[in-house]
């Protein structure tokens, strides 16, 4: 370490001949390089990988039993055969209208409450909001999914049983309910960082010109920082749709579209969970279920462009 | 993604176990000692995988086998009845457990070439909340099949109180539903789209036991320590061992064990273990039941 550092130095004051040493820091740098690329290029391969894999099993439905993709997404009729012969019908309608109802609810539910949070430490209450709210938040990014779903498991469905004209509580509201919570510190977390981003500089000429605070919140700071709020909605989004373990706890599964909040109705990851298991490998229904995960894995890389765009559009409004 | 690196792991695993398990062996072999009946020197691997209904009895009859059997290592997974069928067909595991048979899920050739051990029989009850079994003790099979297809939607209907009735199931993929569909609905299908679904039985107690006027069904080991929930009777028959071994209660399967052609070694002695009398008593203790009692078989 001190030789190759003395050897690059202008003023070279080590025992080791400059030539011996720049060849020694070389093959460090070489070593560094290498080890850097491989692991990178590992976890690339790795990430192609997975979508090629799942490219690969989630048409399967389609080439190889024949199913249209159109079908299988507009269609609600679900009932495949776990053979190879196949002949089952595979719509998953229903299961993607799931997955987006509990979603879209939970996303109207989180937004109001999770922006006015991150206002109120940002502006109003910086340092206490600062000191207290910011790790409270974190420590709620970081609470596993199967502790929102028992929770809502054994504290939300009795009640909604109890207080609403739903039959057995689990229900989309169940549903939205969880994932409202669970998506409620990222977008918060994600929103902070946002109004933070808006420069003081606009806070100052702001109130220079007489602003009240709500004028400069209204005014200034929320169209600012309008596209990184939005990358947050959408980041919670993501989150909830990919989520499994904590739904499925509340949603009840029921095979059918649902007509009002306190139906039962089944979600994309549910499903796929329930039957992974004990269906048969390459079968119908196995593939159908690959079909599944493969559209659950266009709709967030769908997400992850999306944010991509909005956050390097948003990159040209202020700074 | 996840079972192929599963799958991976395992084929590693036992690949690795082969390997010792052959150099066990060639060194019993040269020692000259002989295994006598099944509680002999017996030593090697045991890799199992499949139907999670199986893998308490199965888990259970490792931990008693390895008492007498210390040599004998024994490597359990769950994964579903589909998962343990195709991986020793394959040669993956040495044992498949299933709640089905073979022929129910995979191609006829492949089937073919593994053998058949019945290690256990399960009976699948229907199950209700606590407050409508006290009302409904039974239910014939007309009604079954009435409530199950969404049919019969009130509790008044069979002679219960007001309530709506709240069908909870299993997944399509379940071996417990297959059993309930072919012997108590008659082979008609549940109204999917009326009934919650739980991915266990653990989970569809629980619904059972909160819900009121909720119906399901599970096997028996489940309703050993099972609160507020009811077994209810088919056509004036309760669903006990008793009645399944001499076959007046119809909705009951075996649970299977199979190997990829004849089993031998480490995998037979365990075999025979679970089959024997000695055994039998603990199936029994857990709820499933013994195999060779059945009064004829199906």
């Amino acid at each position: 370490m001190y030789t190759s550092s003395g050897s690059l130095g202008t003023t070279s004051r080590t025992v080791v001949p400059p030539g011996r040493a720049a060849a020694k820091a070389l093959r460090h740098d070489t070593w560094g390089r290498l080890l850097i690329r491989t692991v990178g290029f590992t976890s690339i391969l790795l990430t192609l990988a997975i979508g090629a894999f799942l490219l690969y099993r989630g048409t399967g439905s389609f080439w190889l039993y024949g199913h249209s993709p159109l079908d299988f997404i507009i269609s609600s009729q679900w009932n495949p055969a776990d053979t190879m012969e196949g002949g089952g019908h595979i719509g998953a309608a229903m299961f993607i209208a799931g997955s987006l109802i509990t979603c879209l609810l939970a996303l109207i539910i989180a937004t109001p409450c999770s922006i006015s949070l991150a206002i109120f430490m940002t502006e109003i209450a910086p340092t206490w909001g600062n000191r207290i709210w910011r790790p409270v938040i974190e420590i709620f990014v970081g609470i596993p999914s199967i502790v929102y779903g028992w929770l809502g498991l054994t504290v939300l469905v009795p009640f909604i049983r109890e207080y609403t004209p739903s039959l057995t509580g689990f229900s989309v509201l169940a549903a939205a309910l969880v994932l409202a919570l669970m998506m409620f510190p990222t977008v918060t977390a994600v929103t902070i960082n946002a109004l933070d981003s808006v420069p003081k500089t606009y806070r100052q000429a702001a109130y220079g010109l007489g602003a009240t605070r709500w004028e400069v919140i209204r005014q200034i700071i929320l169209p600012v920082a309008k596209r990184g709020i939005l990358a947050a909605l959408i980041l919670g989004f993501a989150r909830a749709f990919g989520e499994a373990l904590a739904v499925a706890m509340v949603i009840g599964k029921m095979k059918a579209f649902p007509t009002s909040l306190f139906d039962a109705t089944v979600n994309l990851t549910a499903a796929i969970a329930a039957d992974m298991g004990n269906t048969m490998e390459g079968s119908e229904f196995n593939m159908a279920l690959w079909s599944m995960a493969l559209l659950l894995f266009v709709i967030s890389v769908l997400f992850i462009f999306t944010l991509r765009y909005l956050s390097n559009a948003g990159g040209d409004t202020h700074d | 993604m996840q079972t192929t690196s599963g799958l991976w792991k395992t084929m590693k695993r036992v690949g690795l176990a082969a390997m010792t398990g052959v150099i066990l062996f060639g060194l019993v072999g040269c020692g000259g000692e002989t295994a006598s009946g099944g509680a002999g020197k017996v030593s090697g691997t045991v890799t199992a995988a499949g139907s999670s209904a199986l893998l308490p009895l199965v888990k259970d009859a490792a931990a008693e086998f390895k008492k007498t059997h210390p040599d004998v290592s024994i490597t359990l997974n769950g994964g579903g009845s589909g998962l343990g069928l195709k991986q020793v067909s394959d040669g993956t595991v040495m044992i498949g457990n299933s709640d089905v048979a073979a022929e129910t899920k995979l191609p006829a050739d492949k089937a073919k070439s593994l053998v058949d051990h019945k290690v256990a029989v399960v009976t699948v009850a229907p199950v209700v909340n606590k407050a409508i079994g006290d009302t409904v003790p039974g239910l014939t099979r007309d009604q079954l099949i009435g409530i199950f297809t969404g049919n019969i939607t009130n509790w008044k209907e069979v002679g219960g109180p007001d309530k709506t009735i709240v069908l909870v199931t299993r997944p399509a993929s379940s071996g417990t539903r297959a059993l309930f569909r072919e012997f108590a609905l008659n082979n008609q299908e549940e109204a999917s789209n009326k009934s919650l679904e739980t991915d266990d039985s653990g989970t569809l107690l629980h619904s059972i036991a909160s819900t009121e006027g909720a119906i399901g069904y599970v096997a028996l080991p489940y309703l050993k320590n099972a609160n507020n929930v009811t077994a209810l009777a088919i056509d004036g028959v309760a669903p006990t061992l008793e009645n399944t071994y001499n076959r007046s209660y119809p909705v009951w399967g075996y649970e299977h064990m199979y190997t990829k052609g004849e089993a031998d070694g480490a995998v037979k002695a365990f075999l025979t273990f679970i089959m024997s009398d000695e055994f039998g008593k603990h199936i029994e203790d857990m709820g499933y039941g013994v195999a060779s009692k059945i009064k004829e078989a199906k």
